[in-house]
């Protein structure tokens, strides 16, 4: 086939036409993925919308849809978001300055590096296990909101510390290097400096592992939050029920409208979920235009 | 004087921080030994009563019923199902996606898909239960009419859609990672844009996609709530994705549903499964870190 000929130019038109075509699929692909999740939203939103009011919001949950409500299950949420936070960003944030700050290069460093990762990729399911087994039976703490609390503590811990981590390599070498020259010492020089240049970073992987644990349900149900609770708990130790348990629970029942109220539940859950992602986007963008 | 002893004050209580700080790293260590031990311990003792060919071999899941039958064979095939169709479905779809968003995608286009993207794959997995049952089975039953309520189908395919973000977002950073000098080189000898990326720019982030779809997977195996919501409650060596199933993950949350007294067969049952699922999910993710060191290539 010679240079300029007939036939090279049909090739070539050829090759160009599979080009496009190429990337008119790519792009189609992508839209209608978005657009496919875009309709699951708008279908749950159409389905829920209707039965959101202050009843629903105000109530225990009945075995009469139009008199049940997400009352338990919210303030079982909030209850588990609160102790998960309190447990685990102390935590969280610690290993990871350890590991940046204070382990060095070492070996020890190195394993448990590659132990978070792994962590990080362990089913949700088996944390639940793990926490049954533990938490539940061997220290005898029952299907309590500390249970779950410390579960998911466990189970979001790895997305900390990687989100921390992360967060704190970003902060320059020579801030730290500014604190040792005037005389701090290696804490003085992490807690006064590292630590509130790398906070918007970490506060925004805090709430996204946090918005991680208010979605998780498998290891809720392995711990055994209950799925009818008509009270609120008072403290740590009782048990309680939680927005995706109660979703769960009218999901799995056959009735149309118990499915029109996990609908509602659902757009519920969404909108905490979409809160908590914006107060982190809004922080990371913040951020981003200070350090310009 | 003075500052001699502040200093020799300031270094003991560093001692302490810093014994605090190793123990909260330390918390991660001994959740993955907690782990591996209570599966270890728990399963010896599962052993102890059913022979780990019956386990391995056995065709028949049927722990909790006399006469009972602890195959796991008709889980493990369940999970597969689903893993499979989940990964037909996202793994094109999340390449194409990935390859649209860093290849074709302006950066204003990219800047919106991207967080909306990263944003899905943020949604709870009962919510795709959800789908799973109010949309995708009724939908599926217009084409196909006499598909059971609970099927294989309809949970591979929503266990799809829920990986594809992940796919996408994954494998698009691992081909953004590519140097634009390869692409300028392919197109200065005359390629075209479908030629520069099948031939240069995803061979050269090879290692990180492969390395998004096997996590894409183990996600997929370990996967819960939608699949026990759609696929329902059914151990099933059937080749039929019309049918019910049972997946590892969906026999686990059936058990502690019901109130199971601990010590009992059916409680260790639950430990000899989550050990099976924990080893499989593992491997996936070393392989998956392997690929990444091993194969990674470095560019300047």
């Amino acid at each position: 086939m010679a240079f300029g000929s007939k036939e090279e130019h049909l090739n070539l038109q050829k090759r160009h036409r599979k080009a496009r075509l190429f990337k008119l699929l790519c792009a189609a692909v992508t839209w209608s993925s978005v657009l496919l999740l875009a309709v699951l939203l708008f279908q749950v939103c159409v389905a829920g919308i209707s039965w959101i009011d202050w009843q629903f919001i105000s109530s225990f949950p009945s075995r009469f849809p139009d008199r049940a409500g997400i009352k338990a299950a919210l303030v079982g949420t909030m209850w588990l978001i609160i102790l998960v936070a309190l447990i685990s960003i102390p935590i969280g944030v610690s290993s990871a300055l350890y590991l940046e700050e204070f382990a060095g290069k070492g070996r020890i460093a190195k394993i448990i590096e590659v132990n978070i990762a792994n962590l990080g990729g362990v089913p949700s399911i088996v944390y639940g296990i793990l926490g049954l087994a533990i938490f539940v039976r061997f220290f005898a703490l029952e299907r309590s909101l500390i249970s779950g609390a410390l579960t998911m503590s466990l189970l979001i811990l790895p997305t900390i510390i990687i989100a921390s981590r992360e967060a704190i390599i970003a902060v320059p070498q020579s801030m730290r290097a500014a604190a040792y020259s005037l005389g701090a010492t290696k804490w003085q020089t992490t807690w006064h400096h590292v630590l509130p240049a790398s906070f918007p970073g970490i506060m925004t992987g805090i709430i996204l592992s946090l918005s991680r644990a208010i979605g998780e349900t498998a290891p809720l149900i392995m711990i055994g939050a209950m799925t009818f609770v008509a009270f609120l708990p008072q403290g740590p130790m009782d048990s309680f029920t939680a927005l995706p348990i109660q979703i769960y629970n009218w999901v799995s029942r056959p009735q149309q409208e118990f499915h029109e109220l996990a609908a509602a539940g659902i757009v519920v859950l969404l909108l905490v979920l979409l809160l908590m992602n914006a107060t982190a986007i809004y922080i990371r963008s913040k951020t981003e235009r200070r350090l310009k | 004087m003075n500052t001699s002893i502040r200093r020799a004050e300031r270094r003991w209580g560093e001692g302490v921080i810093k014994f605090w700080l190793y123990s909260c790293a330390a918390i991660s260590i001994i959740t993955t030994i907690a782990i591996i031990s209570l599966l270890i311990v728990e399963s010896l003792g599962f052993f102890d009563e059913v022979s780990p060919a019956e386990f391995f071999f056995g065709t028949r899941w049927v722990p909790l019923l006399e006469p009972s039958s602890f195959g796991i064979l008709p889980l493990l095939w369940g999970t597969m199902q689903i893993t499979v169709m989940g990964a037909i479905f996202a793994i094109p779809l999340g390449l194409a996606s990935a390859i649209y968003l860093s290849e074709y995608a302006s950066d204003r286009v990219r800047s919106w898909v991207k967080p909306i993207l990263e944003l899905l794959a943020g949604i709870p997995t009962v919510v795709y239960g959800y789908f799973a049952l109010t949309f995708v089975t009724p939908m599926l039953r217009k084409v196909i009419p006499d598909i059971q309520v609970f099927n294989a189908l309809s949970a591979g395919i929503v266990v799809g859609i829920m990986i594809l973000p992940m796919i996408a977002t994954l494998s698009d950073n691992a081909l953004r990672a590519v140097p634009v000098s390869l692409r300028q080189a392919a197109y200065a000898l005359g390629a075209t844009s479908f030629e520069v990326t099948t031939r240069v720019v995803v061979p050269a982030g090879l290692s990180g996609v492969m390395a998004s779809f096997l996590l894409a997977i183990s996600r997929a195996i370990g996967e819960t709530m939608a699949v026990t919501l759609a696929a329902g409650q059914t151990p099933n060596l059937s080749f039929s994705p019309l049918e019910s199933i049972q997946t590892m993950t969906a026999y686990i949350v059936q058990v502690s549903l019901g109130d199971t007294p601990s010590g009992g067969i059916a409680y260790q049952t639950l430990f000899a499964v989550a050990m099976m699922l924990f080893v499989i999910t593992l491997l996936i993710n070393i392989v998956s870190q392997m690929i990444l060191s091993r194969f990674r290539e470095v560019y300047e």
